[in-house]
């Protein structure tokens, strides 16, 4: 009786685990990526933990908020808005060549 | 205020969502979250956030949510929050219900009213992207004066439906408009909001780059154009009392704001607006803001 009421409980409420890729590698979705130029980059030039305008507005959380921000090229859906937040112009969106 | 360096870096939403590149809606859910912390219940209704939490068997987020019918966003609120009670965890969970602009301003109105009136512990938070963006742009209640939908192919004839003025009516003690474009403010707000008791309405404008018409990479930047022309400004009320937020204020004065041309031209939408539609936002726009003004004087 237990085990049956457990089966029908599993059945019922499915466990949803949180994934990362729920959608699939979104990377594809996109050629063109964001490259960071380190030499002009806030953080990565001076060594503080400044600016991150980049880890800010990033709707897909793919820019980590580290000293220098690293991007996800996996995830990435290449919008561009960490392009145009970019205070100093460090990144640019170039067409990343996928075999 | 708070700097860049306070928001809070774990984050609740896993990378590879199925929202449109550039999405202003999934920046916000994003900083929202951060604000909210794990503690959090969301409740959402059919609309382009339920897309986002992916299919059966895996979800997007790390937080726990419940999809509800498109018309139930507030009762199912309202029932969260009084098995909260009854098991003594209200105070520790936080209930958060998601809507867009169509399942608040529209289908969700009656119970957004109802559970609100009953002074439902809650944050209701709607992120307006001015039409049904889910089912392909139809219009909506909180679709502006002149935009292009589906259902309104030579713009649409009537303005947008002031929501927030809505719920201030109803005498709740904070309503505060937001804009994906200023995660910071945003951040904050939600903050607040959570350490409130009562009901709280928080309505974000959200640019939707397949919907407006515009580049993704633009959203934020269109965002920032709805600021600083006065179109959709930044203002909290606390139990009745104003308070324009910091992002905002200048704009109290006519001669800091933009044309709102400015706005119309960067969105397709707003292609075959008219003169005398133009008209009609200018006036509507600084008739808001003395609004403001005297409000601000009186108090």
């Amino acid at each position: 009786m237990t085990d049956s009421k457990k089966d029908y409980q599993k059945i019922l409420a499915s466990v949803q685990k949180p994934v990362k890729g729920e959608a699939g590698k979104t990377g594809t979705w996109s050629n063109f990526k964001p490259i960071i130029d380190l030499e002009k980059c806030i953080p990565a030039k001076s060594g503080k933990a400044t600016c991150f305008n980049c880890w800010l507005y990033c709707p897909e959380a793919v820019v980590t908020r580290t000293i220098p921000p690293k991007i996800d090229l996996d995830y990435c859906k290449g919008c561009g808005i960490c392009m145009e937040e970019c205070p100093v112009n460090a990144i640019t969106m170039e067409e990343v060549k996928t075999e | 205020m708070v700097n860049v360096m306070d928001v809070r870096e774990e984050e609740f939403i896993n990378p590879g969502t199925r929202m449109c590149s550039g999405c202003a809606m999934a920046l916000i859910y994003r900083i929202a979250l951060k604000a909210l912390g794990p503690k959090t219940i969301i409740t959402v209704p059919a609309s382009c956030l339920t897309v986002l939490h992916g299919m059966q068997g895996f979800c997007t987020t790390k937080v726990s949510v419940l999809h509800t019918p498109f018309a139930t966003t507030g009762a199912s609120a309202s029932g969260i929050v009084a098995s909260l009670e009854e098991k003594g965890l209200a105070d520790e969970i936080c209930v958060v219900a998601f809507a867009g602009d169509g399942g608040t301003a529209d289908i969700g109105i009656q119970a957004l009213s109802g559970a609100v009136e009953r002074g439902t512990n809650f944050i209701y938070a709607c992120y307006d992207n001015e039409a049904y963006m889910n089912t392909g742009v139809q219009r909506s209640g909180s679709t502006p004066l002149g935009a292009f939908t589906a259902t309104t192919p030579g713009g649409k004839i009537r303005p947008k439906k002031n929501m927030p003025k809505i719920l201030e009516a109803h005498g709740i003690p904070y309503v505060a408009t937001a804009n994906g474009s200023y995660p910071l403010d945003l951040y904050e707000k939600f903050q607040k909001a959570r350490e409130i008791k009562g009901s709280k309405y928080i309505h974000i404008l959200s640019a939707c780059p397949p919907g407006w018409g515009y580049d993704p990479k633009d959203t934020i930047k269109l965002g920032k154009l709805a600021n600083d022309t006065g179109f959709w400004p930044l203002y909290e009320i606390i139990n009745g009392k104003l308070i324009i937020s910091k992002d905002s204020k200048k704009y109290l004065d006519p001669s800091k704001r933009k044309p709102i041309q400015d706005y119309f031209k960067a969105q397709k939408r707003f292609n075959n607006i008219s003169q005398d539609e133009i008209e009609v936002y200018r006036r509507n726009i600084d008739d808001l803001w003395n609004d403001f003004k005297r409000r601000l004087e009186s108090q």
